[in-house]
C-alpha cells in the first residue's frame, strides 16, 4: 500500500512523459486523474489505518543490497499518514491549477509535479536512511527543472541558489548517514541505536535546517518562492518544506537525544530570531509573494520551536501546524496566482479594492487569512497554542517570543488582506477582472474546507498521532 | 648455457585479448579487398562482434574461475578482478562503436585502421588489468597507450586532432618513461619483477630505492588515470580527439588504470601501505579540487567533461586510497556506472556535434532537451548522476566510496569529496540548464541543414548507457556481489 502510494505518482509521471500527446488537454487530464487516484488511495489507506496500534503499518521490507545492510523499507506511521495526506491534497490542487492555467509543455510540467509528489511521499515513508536520502535528493531534480523552465525572469539565479543551498545541506547529511549507518551496522531506522555523536546530528540538522529553512539558512527562499509558478510555490512551501520538519521529528530528534539537549538552546535562539525576522519582513514586503514567502519562513521557524520543545504538546502542535501551514500557504500561493493573473502584478501598492464585485475571491482570501493569523477557534490557533504550551516547559522566554510573533502574524496577514481586497481600487486592477472562476474555486476551496474542518476538530490529527510522542524525553 | 624453459600458455586466460586482436587483424586486412561502401559496415560489425565476444569470453572466465592464479610464467593473473575489468572495457568499446558508426561517414578512407586501433587499445587494456609483473604491466600500458595516441590523431585533416595526438604522445610517453624508471628502481631494490615476489622481497630491500621506485610508478599511473597534478594533457586531448574516441578513452582508460593501480599497490606494495594510502589520498584531494574548480569556467562541453573526468579520478581514488576490501568493492561498483555514463554523455555530444558541424559549447546545447527529448532525458540522467543524484548507479558508487573512507576512519576524505560534489553541481546543473532553460533560436545556432540523419547506432549506444546507469542503481545488490567476488582474493592492507 505504501509502495503503491509512492509508485502511482512516479509511474504516472513516466506515463505522462512518454505518451506522444496529440491533444493538448490530454496530459493535463491524465495527470489530474492520477493525482485524484492518489488522493483516493490515501483516503483508502487512512480508512484502513489502525490508529490505536501505533508503530509502522503497511510495511514493505525488501533487501536492496545486504553488503552494508540497506533495504527498501517503507511504511506509514500515524503522524506520517497526515503529512502524506497533506502532500496528496496539495499536489492534486497544484496539478489541477496548472492544468487549468494551461502551462507550456503540459506533459513535462505536470509529470514533474507528479514525480515530485512521489518523491515527497517516499521521504515521509522511508524507514531506511539510504532510501530516505534517495527520495530526499529525488525531490530536488523536479524542482530544479520546474523552477528553471517555467519560472519567472529571475529563474536562473533562483534555481542555482536553491540547488546549491539544498545540496550543500543534503551532502552533509549523506556523510552523517554513512557515519550513522556504518556505526550501527544497518541503515534501518528501527535498528539504529541512539547515537551520541554531535557531528552526526549536525549533519542531519544541516540538511533539515536548510530545507525548512531555519534562520539564517533561508537565502534561497525568497527567490525560489517569487520566481516559481504559483502552483510550484504552493507545493514547495506547503509540502516540500514539511519534509524538513518530518526529518527533525522522525530522525534527528528521536535518534540523538544527547545532541538535541546540547543544541536545543542555539537552535531555539535561531528559530526565535527567524520567527520574528520573518514576520517583520512579511510585514514590510512590497509584494504578495514576498508576504507569503516570509510568513512561511516565520511559520516554519515556529514549527521548529515546537519540535525542539521535545515534549508531547510541542510536537503535537508542530505536527498540526505543519498540516495547517501546508494548506494555508498552498491556498495563499494559488490565490496569489489568481490575483496575479488578473492584474499582471503582485505589487501590493498597485493592488487594492478587489473585494467589490468579487465575492468568492474576498471570501476565500479572508477565510484563509483569518485562519493563517491564528484567530482563536481556528486550527492554526490550536497548533500555535500547543506549540507555545510545549515550549513553555523549556522556559517562558521562548513562549513570549512566540506570542509576540502571533501578534506580528495578525499584522502582516491583515495588511495583505486589506492591500488586496480593500482600500482604493489599485491602478493595476482592471475593472473587468473576474471573480474566482469555477476551476479556481474547485482547486482552492477544498484546501480551505479542510482548514475549516480542522478548526472545528483539530483533534482529528492531534488525537490520532500520539504514538511517537509519548516516549520522548 | 642456461636452458630456456618455454612456459605453458593458458590460452583461455588470453582469450579476450586474442578475440580483440583477431578482430583488429580482420579489420586491417580484409578491408583492403572490400569496395568502399562495404568497409564501414563490415568493420563496425566485426568490431562490435569482437567486443561482444571479448566480453562474453571474460564473462565465462568470471563464471568459471573461483580462485586467482598466476599463469604463463607468472606474467598474467587469471582472476575475477581482471575479468570484470575486461568486461567493462569491452562494454565501453561496444558502446563506442555505436557512437562511431555515424561519424565514420566522413572518414571512410581510414575506417579499417580506426576500428583496428579501437580493438587493439581494448586488447591492451585487457592485458594491462591482468598484468602481474612489472614487465607485463608496462607492456600493456604501452600497448593501449600507443593505440590511443594514433586514435587521437586519426582525423588527420583536423588540426586540433593532430595537436591533441602530439600532446598526448609526448606527455604520455613521459608518463610511461617515469613508470619504467620507477620499475627499474623497484627491480634494483628487490631483484624481482613479479608483484608477489616484490612484496616478499620488500623486507630485505634498500628502502630508499624501493620507495623512490614506488613513487615514480605511482606518478606514471597517475598520468594514465589523469589525476591532478598529472592531468595536464587531459583537457586538450579530450577536446581535440574525435568525440567517439574520447568517449572510449575516457571510460576504458579509467577502468584499466584504476584497476591496474589497485592490483599493483595491494599486491606488490602492502609493506608500504602507510605511504601509498596517504599519497593517493593527497592526489585524490588535489584532483577533486583542481578538476572541479577548473570545470567551473569551461564553456566547451568536451573540455568540461574532461575536467569532470579529472575530478572523478579523485572520487575513484578515494576507495583505492583507503586500501580496504570495502574500498575495492566501491571502486568496481563505481566504475560500472561511471564508464556507461561517460560513453553515453560523450556520444550525445558527438550527436550534437554532427548536427551543428562545430564544437559543442553551452550555447550549442541550447534547446537540445526539447528538440531531442530522448537525448535530453539521457543527458540529464548522466549529469545528475555525475553529481551523485539518484537514480544513477553512480549515486550508490559515491555512497560506497564515502562509506569506505568513513569506515577507514578518514571522514575528512569523505568531507573533501562532499565539498567537491557541491562545487560540481554548478557546471553539471549548468549543462542541464543549457539544454532546457534556453531555446536554440535565442542563441541563434544554426543546425547544419535540416533535421539530422537518424543515427540508430548512436541512439542504441546512449540507450544502453542509460540502461546500465539506471540498472546499476536498481540491481545494486547482485552487482555488489560481483564486485565483492572480484576483490575477495586481494590481500588489502587495512
Amino acid at each position: 500500500m505504501t509502495t503503491a502510494l509512492i509508485l502511482v505518482p512516479i509511474g504516472g509521471a513516466l506515463w505522462v512523459w512518454i505518451t506522444p500527446w496529440k491533444n493538448t488537454r490530454g496530459p493535463g487530464g491524465l495527470a489530474l486523474l492520477l493525482a485524484l487516484v492518489e488522493l483516493a488511495l490515501w483516503v483508502g489507506t487512512a480508512a484502513n489505518f489502525d490508529f490505536g496500534r501505533g508503530g509502522l503499518q503497511f510495511q514493505t521490507d525488501t533487501v536492496w543490497f545486504e553488503d552494508l545492510g540497506v533495504s527498501y523499507h517503507v511504511g506509514l506511521q500515524d503522524f506520517t499518514l497526515w503529512l502524506v495526506g497533506l502532500t496528496v491534497l496539495v499536489t492534486a490542487a497544484a496539478i489541477g491549477y496548472g492544468f487549468w492555467v494551461g502551462r507550456e509543455r503540459p506533459g513535462a510540467y505536470l509529470g514533474l509535479l507528479l514525480f515530485l509528489e512521489g518523491a515527497v511521499i517516499g521521504v515521509f515513508t522511508a524507514q531506511d536512511l539510504l532510501v530516505f536520502y534517495v527520495f530526499w535528493e529525488a525531490m530536488l531534480i523536479p524542482l530544479y527543472v520546474l523552477i528553471g523552465v517555467w519560472g519567472g525572469p529571475g529563474r536562473l539565479g533562483a534555481t542555482f541558489k536553491f540547488v546549491a543551498y539544498t545540496m550543500a545541506g543534503s551532502l552533509l547529511m549523506l556523510v552523517a548517514i554513512i557515519a550513522a549507518g556504518l556505526s550501527a551496522g544497518s541503515f534501518d531506522l528501527a535498528d539504529a541505536s541512539r547515537h551520541q555523536s554531535v557531528w552526526i546530528f549536525l549533519g542531519f540538522a544541516a540538511a533539515f535546517a536548510i530545507k525548512a529553512p531555519l534562520w539564517p539558512f533561508h537565502g534561497w527562499l525568497p527567490d525560489a518562492y517569487r520566481e516559481s509558478t504559483p502552483e510550484v510555490a504552493a507545493v514547495l512551501s506547503g509540502v516540500v518544506s514539511k519534509a524538513a520538519g518530518y526529518g527533525f521529528l522522525a530522525i534527528a530528534i528521536p535518534q540523538f537525544p544527547g545532541a538535541v539537549s546540547d543544541w536545543r538552546v542555539p537552535i531555539l535562539v535561531l528559530a526565535s530570531i527567524g520567527l520574528v525576522y520573518g514576520s517583520l519582513l512579511a510585514f514590510r514586503a512590497p509584494d504578495l509573494r514576498g508576504v507569503i514567502a516570509y510568513s512561511s519562513l516565520a511559520q516554519m521557524n515556529l514549527i521548529l520551536i515546537g519540535l525542539f520543545a521535545t515534549n508531547a504538546s510541542g510536537n503535537d502542535g508542530a505536527l498540526l501546524q505543519m498540516v495547517n501551514h501546508g494548506l494555508i500557504s498552498a491556498a495563499l500561493f494559488l490565490l496569489a496566482g489568481a490575483v496575479e493573473r488578473r492584474t499582471a502584478t503582485g505589487q501590493l501598492g498597485l493592488l487594492g479594492g478587489m473585494a467589490r464585485g468579487r465575492p468568492m475571491l474576498a471570501t476565500v482570501l479572508i477565510t484563509t487569512g483569518v485562519i493563517a493569523l491564528a484567530v482563536p477557534g481556528s486550527t492554526a490557533f490550536a497548533g500555535e497554542f500547543l506549540i507555545l504550551n510545549g515550549i513553555f516547559a523549556q522556559g517562558w522566554g521562548w513562549a513570549v517570543v512566540g506570542a509576540v510573533a502571533i501578534v506580528l502574524a495578525a499584522m502582516y496577514m491583515l495588511r495583505l488582506i486589506s492591500a488586496v481586497l480593500h482600500e482604493d481600487v489599485g491602478s493595476a486592477v482592471p475593472v473587468e477582472a473576474l471573480d474566482l472562476r469555477p476551476a479556481e474555486i474547485g482547486v482552492i476551496v477544498p484546501l480551505v474546507a479542510v482548514l475549516v474542518f480542522l478548526s472545528f476538530w483539530p483533534a482529528a490529527i492531534t488525537d490520532h498521532a500520539l504514538q511517537l510522542f509519548g516516549g520522548l524525553p | 648455457m642456461t636452458r630456456f624453459e618455454q612456459p605453458t600458455i593458458d590460452w583461455a586466460a588470453l582469450s579476450p585479448e586474442l578475440v580483440l586482436l583477431g578482430g583488429a587483424s580482420l579489420c586491417l586486412v580484409v578491408t583492403l579487398f572490400l569496395p568502399w561502401s562495404w568497409r564501414r559496415p563490415f568493420c563496425a560489425t566485426v568490431a562490435a562482434l569482437c567486443f561482444i565476444g571479448a566480453g562474453v569470453a571474460a564473462g565465462i572466465l568470471f563464471a568459471v574461475d573461483d580462485s586467482a592464479r598466476s599463469v604463463i610464467a607468472d606474467a598474467i593473473q587469471r582472476d575475477r578482478l581482471a575479468e570484470l575489468a575486461q568486461i567493462l572495457v569491452a562494454g565501453s568499446g561496444l558502446l563506442a562503436v555505436g557512437a562511431s558508426l555515424g561519424w565514420e561517414r566522413q572518414e571512410r578512407s581510414r575506417v579499417g585502421e580506426y576500428y583496428a586501433l579501437l580493438l587493439s587499445a581494448a586488447a591492451g587494456m585487457s592485458f594491462f588489468v591482468a598484468a602481474s609483473n612489472l614487465m607485463t604491466l608496462f607492456l600493456g600500458l604501452e600497448w593501449f597507450s600507443i593505440s590511443l595516441y594514433v586514435l587521437t590523431a586519426i582525423a588527420v585533416e583536423s588540426l586540433p586532432s593532430l595537436e591533441a595526438g602530439l600532446k598526448y604522445l609526448i606527455v604520455g610517453s613521459f608518463g610511461s618513461a617515469i613508470l619504467l624508471f620507477g620499475s627499474a628502481f623497484v627491480y634494483g631494490a628487490t631483484g624481482a619483477i613479479g608483484f608477489e615476489d616484490i612484496a616478499a622481497a620488500a623486507g630485505g630491500a634498500d628502502r630508499l630505492l624501493f620507495v623512490i621506485g614506488l613513487a615514480l610508478i605511482l606518478v606514471g599511473l597517475a598520468f594514465k588515470m589523469s589525476a591532478a597534478p598529472f592531468h595536464m594533457w587531459t583537457p586538450d586531448v579530450y577536446q581535440g580527439a574525435p568525440t567517439p574516441v574520447t568517449a572510449f578513452m575516457s571510460a576504458a582508460t579509467k577502468v584499466a588504470a584504476l584497476v591496474g593501480t589497485m592490483r599493483l599497490l595491494v599486491t606488490a606494495f602492502p609493506t608500504e601501505a602507510r605511504l601509498w594510502t596517504v599519497a593517493l589520498a593527497v592526489i585524490a584531494c588535489i584532483s577533486l579540487a583542481w578538476g572541479n574548480l577548473a570545470a567551473l569556467v569551461q564553456t566547451d562541453i568536451k573540455r568540461l567533461l574532461a575536467y569532470s573526468s579529472i575530478s572523478h579520478a579523485g572520487f575513484l581514488l578515494i576507495p583505492v586510497a583507503v586500501g580496504t576490501r570495502l574500498g575495492g568493492r566501491a571502486l568496481l561498483f563505481y566504475l560500472v556506472s561511471y564508464a556507461a555514463m561517460n560513453v553515453g554523455s560523450f556520444a550525445i555530444v558527438a550527436a550534437r556535434e554532427r548536427e551543428l558541424a562545430r564544437p559543442v559549447t553551452f550555447d550549442g546545447l541550447a534547446g537540445l532537451g526539447w528538440e531531442r527529448p530522448g537525448f535530453g532525458i539521457a543527458m540529464s540522467l548522466f549529469m545528475f548522476g555525475f553529481i551523485g543524484l539518484p537514480p544513477a548507479g553512480l549515486f550508490l558508487g559515491k555512497f560506497y566510496a564515502f562509506s569506505a573512507a568513513v569506515d577507514r576512519g578518514w571522514t575528512w576524505l569523505a568531507i573533501v569529496g562532499v565539498a567537491a560534489t557541491v562545487l560540481s553541481i554548478y557546471y553539471y546543473a549548468g549543462v542541464i540548464g543549457a539544454m532546457y532553460f534556453r531555446h536554440s533560436i535565442e542563441v541563434r545556432i544554426a543546425p547544419a541543414g535540416g533535421s539530422p540523419p537518424r543515427d540508430w547506432a548512436l541512439s542504441a549506444a546512449v540507450g544502453a548507457a542509460v540502461v546500465v546507469t539506471v540498472g546499476s542503481f536498481i540491481a545494486a545488490g547482485p552487482l555488489l556481489d560481483i564486485a565483492r567476488e572480484s576483490v575477495s582474493f586481494l590481500g588489502f592492507p587495512h
